[in-house]
């Protein structure tokens, strides 16, 4: 196995780490204060080919691997949760799914300009009563000559305000269950679709959340991805790489607060030595950091297998559930480590604690993690 | 047209310097970065080259590892990279290197549109000179610190920064350029520039690529060209550490103030 | 050209010369500076010292370098010589030099010095120390100078033969943590940039300034020697802070960030009942907080005041160039191992926004009560 990165992958976390430093870490506190969300540095990042990393120059990508781009995810939740959770919702829950599913036309049609992050993609699947119970879609499709008609709503959805590509779940054949799900790709400009209301968030509250709502939604024929009946089956798909970037943005999380709290540890005097003297701040530390390094393991190898075509199912559902709760372990105990000022919004560890929690929900909780491991374990 | 610009690789002093027992400093232990001045100058030449197709070459003079260095540049979007190498340059100074360098440049080739471009000064000399030496070597007019360049056909409008202000300067090409940071903000790589850097074209010269050039000659290349000489290195003496004065409240302040007033320099 | 340097050294007998930088008709402070430490340098030579001014109309100036040491002022004017031109200042100095041959050419490291150096050195193909902060040829006095200013063992200072008659040129490398003397021991002139501020300039002595000798050399300057043309000069509108000739001077670095503003309204208020003025990290300037012209370090402006107060500066070695030989240095700093410690006379570890204001009151009752 090889545990070293190629110059191109050194290189890039490098530009992904001046480019954190310089351009996302100073605005952090200021939108998650806001709750706004930072289109600036979506625009720069397009710029960059940080919005289309792992997909191929022919459609606008930028030629990278999925490794560069977990790297690219965990570099900016480091400084900034928010952030990092806008590029994995994008790349990962809407370009990736119109790359691995959509015909020629469709890709053509769509990617460079999500690619170039000219348009911000989101990803339509949880409703109101189907949450982990993904299979319990209400929202209906049905085929009326050259065109879909959407109806239903779609609820908690990454990116939704800002979004003017998604790509939606609807049921066509309501009685054929899972086998009954179909996945369409939807316009924001698109009759009958609208957006619904901003959630207001514990954490990562300058990404937007909201639901979509579709009344008498036209979608052309055209629009539809895969075939009728594959919806589920690409949402899984879909998941299954979306959890490679929850991980890398859990990983950054928990990583920055290991930098955060190292950093204060030799600042703060208590006793009259700096809290880094005492053995019990190092051995926390170095729990910490061991944690977080085991975490990087776990995704990195998700990400290079997704990248050789090896099924990576189980492995992207492990670092998901292992990194999810490193990083809510690890910014507590920052927190804790930072004491008072570590409970005020002077510092950061407290936003990275609340940013870490989603990571334990969002794209299958890590309860859901578990049953993924263990089926692919083969218990029953 | 193309521009052609120099830049270097510099030990990162932005943090603490590590200096060996003998006073020399100690470039194993320290982070190397380009150079912050030359990442203006290769921003200018990219900006040039958006608005006229320019192509942008670099040139530095290293040692071999100074090629990551060069395709971090051109990750930026630079189009290729020469990087001049050789024991016989190794020891010179500012005159000796703007003579290597010049060379490398008249290799390259300096046609009637062609700039050269330079950052104002490296963060571990500091010396400002390798611009202008190479300029006069070349035979091209020069503009230092510049902290704006405009082109209009064959003439540039530079502003010159002084001390006092600044000056508007024209020049036509080829000419020497120096920039300095208030010029422009350096560009990021891109992901797109990264993985492409490593197919894109890339040179060694080294002496005996160069050794045709007049400039190229034992006595005015490396340590034994080099009019200058080290006469003695030394380390200046620490400061003795001060006084840390306990707290950092009111008794604290005041504690400071009766110091400086009974030391009369209040 | 390079048939001109092959010449024996000795042949290079026409003193120690000072380029003197004049803008729009006002000679640039940094040249009373070197004609004063060049008056040190030719008299350790026994040799003559020699100012070289450039312009048109300008002569009227001249004889004021005299009253700081100059025996004699080389006035070259010219119209092509009324704004400063690479082209145009390097071939007429070139060809005086060429003509005269100084042994020594001192020129003040400003914008305009570090763009003519250079471009005279590799002319004459001769060698350039840029920066310098310290200048002997006398070994006996650098040894001296030596003990003072370096780490190196008695014996080693004690060892340097008293015989070397090159100009001994120290400069800073790495923002002062290693200190480099060069030297040139092959060609003539002898070239050195000097920082502004460091050199101390003479008392005015009227009668040497009536004394001075004008010598006016013959030059050859035509459009067709100028690559360049000034269609501008444009002097900075607003009055540039004096740092360096402050007696005190506040800096403030990156720990203002979370109050910019208020920061720097802080630093204001102390330098005021210091009597100072108000000083920047490089962080400061480059975030856009503050102008360049506040600028201390390395890149910025090289002070020595009496009080140097860091508030919020971490103290890279850049910064600490430019001002760890204050006379006296006050640190405050969130971070107790902020490397500004290491030089503070006074350091104190704490919150800038706390601590400064109740040193501002501190103070005041301190000269109240004096």
């Amino acid at each position: 196995m090889d545990f070293h990165l190629s110059k191109e992958q050194e290189m890039v976390r490098k530009m992904y780490r001046e480019f954190a430093e310089n351009e996302v870490k100073p605005l952090a506190e200021e939108i998650d204060e806001e709750e706004r969300f930072p289109m600036e540095t979506v625009e720069k990042m397009g710029k960059l080919g940080m919005m289309g990393i792992y997909f191929p120059k022919q459609y606008g990508g930028a030629g990278g691997d999925v490794l560069s781009y977990a790297m690219c995810v965990e570099e900016l939740a480091k400084v900034c949760g928010t952030t990092a959770v806008i590029v994995s919702a994008h790349t990962s829950l809407c370009c990736a799914p119109i790359f691995e599913h959509g015909t020629e036309e469709q890709k053509m049609k769509y990617l460079p300009d999500l690619l170039s992050g000219k348009k911000v993609g989101a990803f339509g699947l949880t409703e109101p009563n189907a949450g982990t119970d993904a299979s319990g879609q209400q929202t209906t499709a049905v085929l009326e000559g050259d065109h879909y008609v959407l109806n239903g709503s779609k609820c908690f959805i990454t990116n939704g305000t800002v979004a003017e590509t998604f790509v939606v779940f609807a049921m066509t054949d309501p009685k054929a269950g899972n086998h009954g799900i179909s996945a369409f790709i939807v316009e924001k400009s698109f009759p009958g679709f609208s957006v619904g209301k901003h959630e207001k968030k514990m954490g990562i509250r300058g990404s937007s959340t909201c639901d979509l709502i579709f009344e008498d939604c036209i979608v052309p024929k055209e629009n539809l991805l895969g075939k009728e009946g594959q919806g589920f089956k690409i949402a899984m798909q879909t998941l299954d790489g979306g959890r490679i970037g929850i991980a890398a943005q859990a990983l950054g999380l928990g990583e920055g607060a290991v930098n955060e709290a190292v950093k204060y540890t030799q600042e703060r005097i208590q006793f009259k030595k700096r809290l880094s003297q005492f053995q019990n701040t190092q051995f926390q530390l170095a729990d910490m950091h061991t944690r977080m390094q085991a975490a990087q393991y776990l995704v990195y190898a998700a990400a290079v297998k997704k990248q050789n075509h090896e099924p990576y199912g189980m492995d992207s559902a492990m670092a998901k559930l292992f990194a999810a709760e490193a990083a809510n372990d690890v910014t507590r105990k920052a927190v804790q480590l930072f004491g008072g000022y570590g409970y005020t919004r002077e510092y950061p560890v407290e936003r990275m604690m609340r940013d870490a929690k989603i990571t334990e929900i969002y794209e299958g909780t890590s309860e859901v993690q578990r049953m993924v491991i263990s089926r692919a374990l083969g218990v029953k | 047209m193309k521009i052609i610009v120099c830049v270097k690789q510099v030990p990162d002093t932005s943090g603490k310097v590590a200096v060996n027992p003998d006073g020399t400093l100690n470039r194993a232990s320290m982070a190397t970065i380009t150079n912050p001045d030359d990442l203006n100058a290769v921003e200018a030449a990219l900006t040039l080259k958006e608005q006229t197709g320019a192509e942008v070459v670099v040139v530095s003079m290293g040692p071999p590892p100074a090629e990551g260095m060069l395709r971090e540049v051109m990750a930026r979007g630079v189009d290729r990279a020469v990087l001049v190498s050789g024991r016989e340059f190794g020891g010179s100074d500012t005159y000796a290197t703007s003579q290597i360098l010049a060379a490398a440049i008249n290799k390259i080739g300096v046609e009637k549109e062609d700039i050269v471009m330079c950052g104002r000064q490296a963060i571990d000399g500091d010396t400002a000179q390798v611009g202008p030496q190479i300029a006069e070597k070349l035979g091209l007019p020069q503009v230092s610190y510049a902290a704006d360049i405009k082109k209009d056909g064959d003439t540039l409008t530079i502003k010159r920064m002084l001390e006092d202000g600044y000056m508007t300067i024209k020049v036509k090409t080829p000419c020497l350029v120096t920039c300095i940071k208030e010029l422009n903000e350096p560009r990021y790589m891109s992901v797109n520039g990264i993985f492409e850097c490593y197919s894109k074209p890339y040179e060694v010269f080294d002496y005996n690529t160069l050794k045709d050039d007049p400039l190229i000659d034992p006595s005015t290349i490396g340590l034994k060209g080099s009019p200058t000489n080290i006469f003695k290195s030394f380390t200046p003496p620490q400061k003795g550490v001060g006084m840390m004065l306990e707290g950092a409240d009111k008794a604290t302040c005041e504690k400071l103030a009766g110091i400086l007033a009974a030391k009369h320099l209040i | 050209m390079s048939t001109y340097n092959s010449a024996a050294i000795e042949e290079f007998n026409g003193g120690v010369w000072v380029f003197c930088e004049q803008r729009q008709g006002k000679m640039m402070p940094t040249s009373f500076e070197l004609i004063s430490e060049g008056r040190k340098l030719a008299d350790e030579l026994g040799s003559k010292l020699y100012g070289i001014l450039l312009g048109h109309n300008i002569e009227g100036i001249a004889k004021e370098l005299g009253g700081y040491g100059a025996d004699g002022v080389y006035v070259c004017d010219h119209p092509l010589l009324e704004n400063y031109t690479t082209d145009g200042y390097t071939k007429v100095i070139c060809d005086v030099i060429h003509e005269y041959k100084p042994e020594v050419m001192l020129i003040g490291a400003t914008n305009i010095g570090r763009d003519l150096g250079p471009r005279c050195a590799a002319r004459l193909h001769t060698g350039l120390c840029a920066d310098c902060t310290h200048l002997d040829i006398d070994v006996p006095k650098y040894k001296e100078f030596l003990r003072s200013a370096s780490t190196l063992a008695p014996a080693m200072i004690d060892s340097i033969p008293e015989d070397d008659r090159n100009l001994k040129m120290t400069r800073p490398a790495f923002g002062g943590h290693l200190m480099a003397t060069i030297i040139c021991p092959r060609f003539r002139p002898a070239m050195a940039t000097v920082r502004p501020g460091v050199m101390k300039k003479n008392a005015f002595d009227q009668a040497k300034a009536d004394a001075c000798e004008i010598i006016k050399p013959n030059f050859s300057l035509t459009e067709a020697d100028m690559e360049t043309q000034v269609t501008e000069v444009v002097k900075a509108a607003k009055k540039l802070v004096d740092l360096i000739g402050a007696d005190v001077v506040v800096s403030v670095g990156r720990g203002i960030s979370k109050d910019v503003e208020g920061g720097i309204k802080l630093a204001e208020e102390l330098a005021e009942v210091l009597g100072g003025v108000v000083g920047a990290s490089r962080a400061v300037v480059d975030s856009g907080w503050m102008s360049a012209d506040h600028q201390v370090g390395q890149t910025g402006k090289t002070v020595h005041p009496k009080i140097y107060v860091a508030l919020g500066i971490s103290g890279a070695i850049q910064h600490k160039a430019g001002m760890q030989d204050s006379e006296c240095i006050i640190a405050v700093n969130k971070n107790e191992n902020a490397p500004i410690f290491e030089i503070a006379d006074y350091g104190i570890c704490g919150d800038l926004f706390k601590v400064a204001p109740m040193l501002i009151e501190a103070i005041k009752a301190a000269k109240a009560a004096k």
